[in-house]
């Protein structure tokens, strides 16, 4: 079975809800400490959500220059599933992972509330699963949501079906009402919602469980990739 | 400056200088004046209530630690402990609100995992002025942003509190703090120290200027007030602390895992009075004594004389007692999580007094074996401060206040009074992270919120746990002792509305200044009120805090004890039934209809309040309704552990009345209800606690049951429609009641 490993920074608060939450489905995950630069014995990583070295100068802005990082850009190149939520989405940005920023909501307030999300590509590692046009109930929990970026790369993004996942009804004004973006291959995804937090109708929605397991689904992929490689 | 003059400056009365005196049987240096005026503040060594607080009942079969340590803490079953405190930062947020508010928080997440118990939850009851000034709103933004600031940051989830808006807090508003943590049982460790030559090792933020004399000069004085006078409040400004939650993350995890490993004997955090409040009141604890080396503490900046070391009030720091042989893995630990640690003392075995009794000395030294700066018994600091019993006086006019009954007040416009009771305190609570450890199954904004028993290193389980925070000072306001012992009431019924069984209250007991002898008496009457309705409910009071001088320009806040109550659910797989109904419920009272003596008291009602009424009598504490209470939280916990229910839709009677209720229900469901036949506008707008709205699909099982546990039944109506008719003056559509809800807040505030 794939391992996935959840990298936690100093500051990191959502790294334990995303190995319990992999574990509901069935899969597997450990903790990664952030001072990390060997990933070879995991098959997907996750960037969790929280405040990595504490969001100072602004969200991001430090972790990229975290020990692990290096390994996380090697093991993106390699086309191995990367997943960033939240405070990971903004890490990936700032690590250049991914095109674009996250900046203050357009009302000036942090938001922890549902958010109803529109899958708008299936051609990612997060949103394989899913279909185009299906709609989740999602939460959102966060200060720095609004993606921004220029027309070209908003084009490029459109172009190259690297949106996918967009608002209903834009919560914090990202341009295009983008909710989450993959890379061109579609191996990096991020996204500002939290879908560990709707997995179980107990606490609201279960939306997320088609997102995680298409993680999932992606991690046990590249697992079968990485057996193939390793025989002889 | 004198020493005479040094010693009122720094909070302390001539009366308690000499006592200071006759403990150490000479005069104390500087230093040792400094430490005393701390410890023996109110803040700390609750001087004025101490004496009242002891007849407070406070065992029960599932408490493990009662009041007196960091938190209290109960067994909540399967090998679980949970821990709960409560606690005020109000003069800090009332100076500086962002500030104030983030290090409220930070504090009371120290005393819970000092505990050994991981944060879970955090609750917040907030008390301002009318958001019509500018200076209120000021409060608002930045008590609310400090919270959403520093809880988010730190990975604490903020679910819930209360938001209370009146002209008595314009001065001087509340912010109270409630913080909830779990831990394994066998976990479960004290704040004291043991074991001569163990090491005191000082974790977290270094020491700076932030906080000197917060617990004395700030907390345990009332505030000037408005006008020009408001600029002696910005003067105490620096003795507002300054929160850096990225610190207090790294020192959280560090700690937790410092405790996990067994690396520490005994942990204490430094909150109001610092250092000196750690050391002392470890030692005392524990029986031994400590010696402080004041130049070992890293400092943020230069030229600190000792005696401001020893009282900073620096956020961010814990004192951990180490066996010598563990300072390795500990230093290690702390490194991993770029924790900063300092080893600033050692424990020392205690001296022999002349009578021959072992005392533990707390001496500050310059050096670990260096000259002694200052030396004073450390349970005199922690445990001997004066204890006073200040004169009490009943409220000269309280008598003519009782008969000023609201009864007489004419119904007016019905429809405008209940559109005028509701607010969604939504723009509040969106602003806080309400969801981190996936156990958040109710959140803020509903009667109690609910969540799951589990989180990081806590062994799987199906329990489930309620919190509320209740007050009510419209009640307390007119009868201290029955308002308190309602509020309880009322407590309980929110924590019925969820399916919770309460199983331990906290306290934090907000009044005015101490000095004042109808404050003293407010204070002594709420007491004897929890005491009453803890004994009538079988519920222990498992700790709790006390803010005094909640006072501006000389005017002593309303009575204001808010009530933490904490409820346990054996088995949580189904979320609980909630506020909204279909159309074709039927819509019943469950409890009873009259309340006593008089049927429907207006007395310390919203309706009244909004009339400037504040006198009357208020209802009798009535067994009729903890009997719907217990009922309710029956059916409702049948509903959360899966199984059939009749109870579709539940929500308590509160402030607002049934109207409110009904309007509330009916604005969340978007389905109306006629009620034909309410006795009058009292019976609409009456809030005697204990009584529940609920919905349901098969009435006659539910008569049935309730019947059976005596429980008594009144049928409203059935459900359906658009509007919500109350009698015959009352007629409202559902949508403006939903428009109602959500913009009032954002509306009264300005945005």
């Amino acid at each position: 079975m794939s391992l996935v490993g959840v990298v936690v920074f100093p500051g990191s608060n959502c790294e334990h809800d995303v190995v319990r939450a992999l574990g509901a489905l069935g899969g597997r995950a450990e903790l990664v400490w952030h001072a990390e630069t060997d990933l070879s014995g995991v098959d997907a990583i996750v960037l969790p959500g929280g405040f990595a070295h504490g969001d100072y100068l602004r969200p991001g802005a430090l972790a990229r220059f975290s020990p692990v990082m290096g390994a996380v850009a090697a093991f993106a190149e390699a086309g191995g599933p990367v997943l960033g939520i939240c405070n990971g989405f903004q890490v990936l940005t700032e690590a250049g992972l991914l095109p674009g920023a996250l900046q203050k909501n357009r009302g000036l307030t942090f938001l922890c509330q549902p958010a109803t999300l529109v899958v708008a590509s299936t051609h990612s590692a997060l949103t394989r699963a899913a279909h185009v046009g299906d709609e989740l109930v999602v939460p959102i929990n966060h200060f720095s949501g609004s993606y921004v970026c220029d027309d070209a790369t908003y084009l490029s993004l459109v172009e190259h079906d690297q949106i996918v996942l967009r608002y209903r009804d834009n919560p914090n004004g990202s341009r295009g009402d983008i909710a989450g973006i993959a890379n061109e291959a579609g191996n990096v995804v991020g996204l500002m919602p939290h879908p560990e937090r709707a997995l179980d109708t107990l606490l609201g929605s279960a939306d997320g469980r088609v997102l995680l397991e298409g993680f999932l689904a992606a991690a046990d992929d590249a697992a079968a990739r990485a057996d193939l490689v390793a025989a002889p | 400056m004198s020493d005479e003059a040094l010693h009122r400056a720094l909070g302390l009365t001539d009366d308690e200088y000499a006592l200071v005196e006759g403990v150490l049987a000479r005069a104390p240096n500087h230093l040792e004046l400094a430490m005393f005026a701390v410890m023996w503040s109110e803040h700390c060594s609750y001087k004025s209530s101490r004496l009242h607080l002891r007849r407070l009942p406070t065992s029960a079969p599932q408490v493990l630690v009662g009041p007196g340590e960091n938190a209290g803490v109960i067994d909540a079953g399967d090998g679980v402990a949970i821990a709960l405190r409560i606690e005020s930062h109000n003069h800090p947020s009332a100076i500086e609100p962002y500030q104030g508010a983030a290090t409220g928080v930070g504090g009371i997440l120290r005393d819970i995992f000092t505990m050994g118990a991981r944060p879970l939850a955090v609750m917040d009851p907030l008390f301002f002025g009318p958001p019509d000034d500018a200076r209120a709103r000021w409060l608002v933004e930045g008590v609310v942003s400090g919270i959403s600031g520093y809880g988010n940051s730190v990975g604490v989830p903020t679910i819930g509190g209360e938001l209370t808006f009146d002209e008595g807090y314009a001065q001087n508003p509340l912010v109270n703090v409630l913080c909830v943590g779990a831990l394994p049982r066998e976990r479960l460790v004290l704040g004291r120290a043991s074991g001569e030559g163990n090491l005191a090792v000082l974790l977290g933020s270094r020491t700076g200027r932030d906080g000197i004399g917060g617990v004395s000069v700030l907390a345990s004085a009332g505030l000037s007030g408005a006008d020009g006078a408001a600029a002696l409040d910005e003067q105490k400004r620096p003795s507002v602390q300054v929160g850096d939650p990225y610190e207090e993350k790294r020192l959280i995890e560090a700690c937790l895992a410092l405790l996990d490993e067994g690396l520490v004997v005994g942990i204490q955090d430094l909150g109001g009075a610092g250092l000196t409040c750690a050391a002392s009141e470890t030692a005392a604890r524990g029986g031994v004594g400590m010696d402080v080396d004041v130049t070992a503490v890293p400092l943020r900046e230069a030229g600190m004389a000792p005696w401001e070391v020893m009282t900073s009030e620096s956020q961010e720091r814990m004192l951990a007692i180490v066996r010598p042989e563990d300072l390795a893995a500990v230093e290690a630990l702390c490194r991993r999580w770029e924790v900063r640690s300092a080893v600033v003392g050692r424990v020392t075995a205690p001296v022999l007094d002349t009578a021959g009794a072992p005392v533990g000395m707390l001496r500050v030294r310059a050096g670990l074996d260096g000259p002694v700066l200052a030396e004073a018994p450390a349970a005199a600091l922690a445990d001997e401060a004066p204890l006073y019993d200040r004169p009490r006086a009943r409220p000269a006019d309280l008598e003519a206040r009782l008969a000023d009954d609201p009864a007489d007040e004419p119904a007016g416009d019905l429809a405008a009074e209940v559109l005028a009771t509701l607010v969604d305190p939504a723009w509040v609570y969106r602003q806080y992270d309400s969801q981190l450890f996936l156990n958040t199954v109710v959140g803020p904004g509903r009667d109690a919120s609910l969540l799951r028993l589990a989180g990081p290193g806590l062994p799987e389980s199906e329990r489930g746990f309620a919190l509320t925070t209740d007050s009510n000072p419209r009640w307390c306001a007119i009868d201290p002792r029955a308002g308190t012992a309602l509020t309880l009431l009322e407590a309980i019924a929110n924590l019925a509305c969820v399916g919770a069984t309460p199983a331990a209250v906290v306290n934090c007991l907000n009044f005015g200044n101490p000095e004042h002898p109808e404050v003293m008496w407010q204070l002594s009457e709420a007491v004897d009120g929890l005491a009453e309705a803890c004994r009538a409910t079988g519920l222990p009071v498992i700790g709790g805090n006390v803010s005094l001088y909640n006072e501006s320009a000389g005017r002593d806040i309303d009575p204001t004890p808010v009530l933490g109550v904490l409820g346990l659910l054996e088995r949580l797989v189904a979320p609980p039934p909630g506020w909204t109904w279909r159309a074709d419920d039927t819509i019943v009272l469950l409890g009873p209809r009259e309340a006593r003596p008089d049927p429907f008291p207006l007395a310390g009602s919203l309706f009244a309040r909004r009339r400037g009424r504040t006198g009357g009598r208020l209802p009798q504490f009535d067994e009729q309704a903890l009997s719907a209470c217990r009922f309710v939280a029956g059916e409702v916990a049948r509903a959360c552990a899966g199984e059939a229910t009749s109870v579709a839709a539940v929500h308590d009677v509160g402030a607002g009345g049934l109207a409110s209720a009904l309007a509330e229900m009916s604005a969340a469901s978007g389905v109306g209800l006629a009620w034909g036949d309410p006795r009058g506008h009292a019976e609409l707008f009456t809030e005697a606690p204990g009584r529940f709205v609920v919905a349901t699909r098969d009435p006659a099982a539910l008569v049935a049951s309730a019947t059976a546990a005596g429980v008594e039944v009144t049928t409203l109506g059935v459900a359906g429609g658009d509007r919500l008719v109350l009698g015959e003056t009352c007629d409202l559509a559902v949508a403006a009641l939903a428009e109602r809800c959500a913009s009032a807040l954002p509306a009264a505030l300005g945005l």
